[in-house]
Order: structure tokens, then C-alpha cells, then sequence
């Protein structure tokens, strides 16, 4: 069975109080800290299921809570609430409402592959961590996160045309999370290369516009994709139940 | 090293190497020249999805990756060369899935079947590295032999990025003892540089990420995790870091001058592909191999180790 989670000890749930004497001794302080009694009405049995539904997540059955995932983390060790075994530990549990709390963080998985690497039981955390954010958006609880728009525009443009065009892929992400073009940073980059070679940049620009890369004969091969996709997305629907919302 | 290997192998560029990788493709087709090693590209190939299809669904991931493959095979190739890090790790996570797991075995047969062409089945081709390609073939004795500017004083920080090495299973013959590569501590670069006569340093951090999966969706942390990078390069008395990948070497020097900018951290290191480094110690210029196309200005370095 799983380790029980210590942060799950989040500080609102720390009761102390300032001044309190029990059988003439005073306890002020932390002496008296206790943590609130609680109970979790509100499990999702399916949580586990819905995760595993999704692409990337069909394993996380397997994970014994070792912790290698979270220790190998790259994003754990600038941020130590990212943390991929706490969560996979909550979505077996059910714990929807814990996991929740974190959805502003859980897509900054960088697919870095160090859990997937040193994970025991071939979970795959790092698919987990993944369909984990996908399952966020589709049930709701936050927007389409910047990295999910950039994954959307460029897999857009592969399963239209075969290739992808770097700069058009760039556009389209910037203007989607209302990013000016016009960063300080973006331009002393830019400007430093037309600088050295002005007519290969040139060049390469206006390639991008003129011959737009693409895969020859490639109709069949888009719309065996697409086929494919909505197949997907219905049996996703299904699985997490969201055609069902509110019909009960 | 058996002389003649990967004499004549299927190329698989990728989008990357057509846009802002383009001086890796330049310089990788320029070493290939030298050696006398031929590439024959992929014909009509498609993007392979990098890192970003498979949020979408794994699956189609599969499928991009075992259609050029088929299109080795077609070819008549049982060898296919991809020197974007992104681009092979997916031809060998395809590789594997569709030697382990019957359900991407079946979509791929479906899409393939579907879009009319050959349905690539594990076990016909070999995708290999471009670090592979030189390595098996003429190997460091080949690349000594042919030194005209040796890398000599060249102090070289070694990065190999994340999906070169990971994750293990989908690269069995690396981590097979002597001779072969190894995941933890990758030194097929460095060998190949050291043998053009370049000083590698001792470099910590050569598979640590640089957050290129998020370089525009989260740039400060992609920015963060490349500072580290860079400063540790420094730390270590690295003059160069040499990459083997398009998306790590832009993401470096993406976030070299976004370091700066946003967050007033300079560094002073610069970025170079290995075939950059290996052609000009062949003799090659640096126009020959794409130094100008580079973000990262390191024009006044190579003049002064007298490399151009
Ligand atoms: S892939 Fe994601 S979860 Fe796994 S170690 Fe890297 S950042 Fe962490
Ligand atoms: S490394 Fe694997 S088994 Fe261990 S906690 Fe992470 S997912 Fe679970
Ligand atoms: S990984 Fe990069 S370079 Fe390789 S095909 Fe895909 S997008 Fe293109
Ligand atoms: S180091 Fe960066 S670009 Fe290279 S493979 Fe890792 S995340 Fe991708």
C-alpha cells in the first residue's frame, strides 16, 4: 500500500493555538499544534481508470509509490510541489480534490524522461504526468495551458500537411497565448543573425512563405489520422463521462 | 572499427534540420563528404511529431515514425541516420512499441493500410544516431587520420540532452559494456572529439534537460534550466558546448540571450554541433559548415584557437 503522503498536511489544516492550558499546563504554542480531523466524502472510484483511458497513462496501475520519479525530477528540483509520485498516489486513491489543487502546475512536465527512466515498475510517469494535464482541461478545471496550444498547432499542421514550418507553427502559438512577437529577448536574437548573414536569413524566410513544406500525397495518410482522432476522442468522452454531465 | 559500415545510409534530416537546424544539416552532409560516407534521403518523408504529437495521441506518434521507416525499407535500406535527437528517439521508441505492444502493432497496420502504403513491421530497419554513423564507421582512428586543424587547446563541454539516452528500453544495444554507449554517462562525442584533437572537460550535466520541450510554453524555466547549464559549462573551463541535437542547441542559445535580457545573467560560453567542430578540424571552413547560420556568435573563438 502506498507510503501516506506527508504533504498531504497542507498548512490550513494545522490547527495551533495561542493560548491553551490543559490540567494546569500550558500548552501554548506548538506544544498544542494538532492536525484537523477530516474525512473525504468525495471520492472518484474512476479516477484511476480515467487517467489510464487517456494516451500515456495505461500503466499507472503498476507504480509502488518508490518515489525514484519525483527524486530524478527535473521540474522537482526547481519547484518541490511538483511532485509526479505524489499524484499518481492521489489519482489511485481517488483523491480528485487534492489533485485539483495543483492544476496550475502539473503541466510544466518538460518530458524529460528521468522518471520514466528510473521507474521500477514501468509506470511511464512521465505519460502520466501528461495525460494527467490532458484530463484537467477536458474535465474542466483549467484552460488550455500554453504548452497543450503549441502541442495542438503543431500537431494540427503534421496531420494536415505531413511537415511542420517552424515559423508558421511559432505564429500561430504566439498569437493564440497573446504573446507580442516583439520581446526584447526575441529580437536581439533575430537581429544578431541578420546581422552575420542577412541574405541567408532572408533566404529562409522567404522560402518558409513561398514553398510551404508538405509531405507529397500525404490526403490519405491525414485523413486515415482524423479518422483515427475522433474515434479516439469519443471513446475518451466515454471514459471519462463527459457526454454524460448532468444527465443524471 | 569495421571499415565500410554505414558506407551508404538512409538519411531522415527532419523538419528541425530544414529550418532553424539548418547548419547542422549543412555540416552533417559536409563531414559525411569528407569521410566518404554516403547519405541517400528518405524520400517524401514526414515529420516524425518531435515532442509534441504525442500529447495528442501516442499512438499516431507511432504511426509518423514507422512511416518513414517503411520508406527505408522501400528504399532498400536496412539503415536509417537521424541526427536530431527528437526525430531518433521516436523512429526508436517505434521501434520498440511495435515490438512489445500489439495495440500500436494494429493502428499503425490500420493508418498504414489506410493510406496506401507499406506497413513497416519491427525488426527491418536500424535507426542510428548520426554520433553512430561516424563512430561504426570510420571510428576515432578515421576521424585522427584526417585532422588538418586539430581541436588542439579546444576546451569542450559535452551535452547529449534528454532523448538521446532516455528511456533505456527503447535503446538495447546501448549499456552493453565496453564499446558501446552508455546512458548514464554518453561519451560517443566525446570520443569523437577527442580524437580531432579537442580537450573535453569533465561535464556533470551532459543529459540533464533543457526544458526544450517547454522553450516558448514556460521560457522561464526553460530559461533557468539552460542558465545551469550554461554556467556550469563555464564552471567546468569549457569554452564550447557541443550539441548532437537541433533542439537542444537552439534552446542554449535561445535562452543564452534570454538569460541575459530578462533575467541579467551574461554568459560567455558558446554553442557548436559536433559536426561544426569535427568538419573544421577536417579542414572545412566555417561557412562550409554553417558556423554563420548559428545564433550564438563564436566567430571570434574560432579565429583565435586558428580553426578558420
Ligand atoms: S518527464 Fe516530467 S515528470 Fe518526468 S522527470 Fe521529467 S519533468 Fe519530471
Ligand atoms: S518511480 Fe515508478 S513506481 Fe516509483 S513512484 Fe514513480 S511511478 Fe511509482
Ligand atoms: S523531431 Fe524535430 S526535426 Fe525531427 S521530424 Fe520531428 S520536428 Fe521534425
Ligand atoms: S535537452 Fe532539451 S531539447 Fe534536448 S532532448 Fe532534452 S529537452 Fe529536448
Amino acid at each position: 500500500m502506498p507510503i501516506h503522503e506527508k504533504s498531504l498536511i497542507r498548512p490550513e489544516n494545522l490547527v495551533e493555538h495561542e493560548e491553551l492550558v490543559i490540567d494546569g499546563v500550558d500548552v501554548s504554542g506548538h506544544w498544542s499544534t494538532f492536525i484537523e480531523g477530516r474525512s473525504v466524502p468525495d471520492y472518484n472510484e474512476d479516477l484511476q481508470e480515467e487517467i489510464a483511458a487517456l494516451g500515456g497513462g495505461e500503466n499507472i496501475h503498476r507504480c509502488w509509490q518508490c518515489g525514484s520519479c519525483t527524486n530524478a525530477c527535473t521540474v522537482n528540483a526547481i519547484n518541490p510541489d511538483f511532485n509526479p509520485r505524489f499524484w499518481i498516489y492521489l489519482i489511485r486513491m481517488g483523491l480528485e480534490e487534492e489533485l485539483v489543487r495543483d492544476r496550475e502546475i502539473i503541466w510544466q512536465c518538460v518530458s524529460c524522461n528521468k522518471c520514466t527512466y528510473a521507474c521500477p515498475r514501468d509506470v511511464n510517469p512521465e505519460g502520466v504526468m501528461k495525460a494527467t494535464a490532458h484530463w484537467l482541461e477536458l474535465k474542466g478545471y483549467t484552460e488550455t495551458k500554453p504548452s497543450m496550444v503549441f502541442d495542438e498547432e503543431f500537431s494540427h499542421q503534421v496531420f494536415e500537411t505531413g511537415k511542420i514550418e517552424e515559423a508558421k507553427v511559432l505564429q500561430k502559438f504566439f498569437k493564440r497565448t497573446n504573446q507580442p512577437l516583439t520581446q526584447p529577448w526575441l529580437i536581439q536574437l533575430v537581429s544578431g543573425l541578420v546581422k552575420r548573414f542577412p541574405v541567408f536569413y532572408l533566404m529562409k524566410l522567404g522560402f518558409a512563405t513561398v514553398f510551404h513544406p508538405r509531405t507529397r500525397n500525404w490526403d490519405r495518410s491525414r485523413d486515415a489520422i482524423k479518422e483515427y482522432v475522433d474515434e479516439r476522442n469519443a471513446e475518451i468522452h466515454k471514459a471519462l463521462k463527459l457526454d454524460a454531465k448532468g444527465a443524471d | 572499427m569495421a571499415e565500410g559500415k554505414h558506407k551508404k545510409v538512409a538519411y531522415y534530416p527532419g523538419c528541425a534540420l530544414e529550418g532553424t537546424g539548418h547548419a547542422y544539416n549543412r555540416s552533417t552532409k559536409a563531414v559525411g563528404k569528407k569521410l566518404g560516407l554516403d547519405l541517400v534521403e528518405l524520400e517524401n518523408w514526414n515529420c516524425c511529431g518531435a515532442m509534441e504529437v504525442k500529447n495528442v495521441d501516442p499512438k499516431i506518434q507511432t504511426y509518423l515514425s514507422a512511416r518513414n521507416l517503411s520508406i527505408a525499407e522501400d528504399m532498400g535500406f536496412d539503415t536509417v541516420m537521424a541526427p536530431c535527437n527528437g526525430c531518433y528517439h521516436n523512429l526508436k521508441k517505434a521501434e520498440y512499441d511495435l515490438e512489445h505492444d500489439g495495440k500500436s502493432v494494429e493502428v499503425n497496420a490500420r493508418l498504414s493500410s489506410k493510406a496506401g502504403h507499406t506497413t513497416y513491421e519491427a525488426g527491418k530497419v536500424e535507426t542510428i544516431h548520426a554520433l553512430d554513423w561516424i563512430k561504426d564507421s570510420v571510428g576515432e582512428e578515421g576521424i585522427t587520420e584526417r585532422v588538418k586543424n586539430s581541436l588542439k587547446g579546444l576546451k569542450v563541454a559535452n551535452y547529449y540532452g534528454c532523448m538521446y539516452t532516455r528511456p533505456r528500453h527503447i535503446f538495447p544495444e546501448k549499456d552493453k559494456g565496453p564499446g558501446s554507449e552508455s546512458t548514464s554517462k554518453p561519451h560517443f562525442m566525446d570520443d569523437l572529439l577527442a580524437a580531432a584533437g579537442a580537450e573535453n572537460v569533465e561535464y556533470p550535466l551532459k543529459t540533464a534537460c533543457c526544458g526544450g520541450a517547454h522553450s516558448l510554453s514556460d521560457s522561464d524555466t526553460s530559461t533557468k534550466l539552460v542558465l545551469n547549464l550554461l554556467e556550469t559549462a563555464e564552471a567546468c573551463g569549457a569554452d564550447v558546448i557541443a550539441t548532437e541535437c537541433p533542439t537542444c542547441h537552439t534552446g542554449l542559445e535561445m535562452h543564452q540571450v534570454r538569460a541575459e535580457k530578462v533575467l541579467g545573467r551574461k554568459t560567455n560560453v558558446k554553442v557548436l554541433y559536433f559536426t561544426q567542430l569535427l568538419g573544421m578540424a577536417m579542414g572545412l571552413s566555417p561557412n562550409e559548415v554553417g558556423v554563420n547560420e548559428n545564433f550564438s556568435d563564436s566567430r571570434d573563438l574560432i579565429k583565435e584557437k586558428g580553426l578558420a
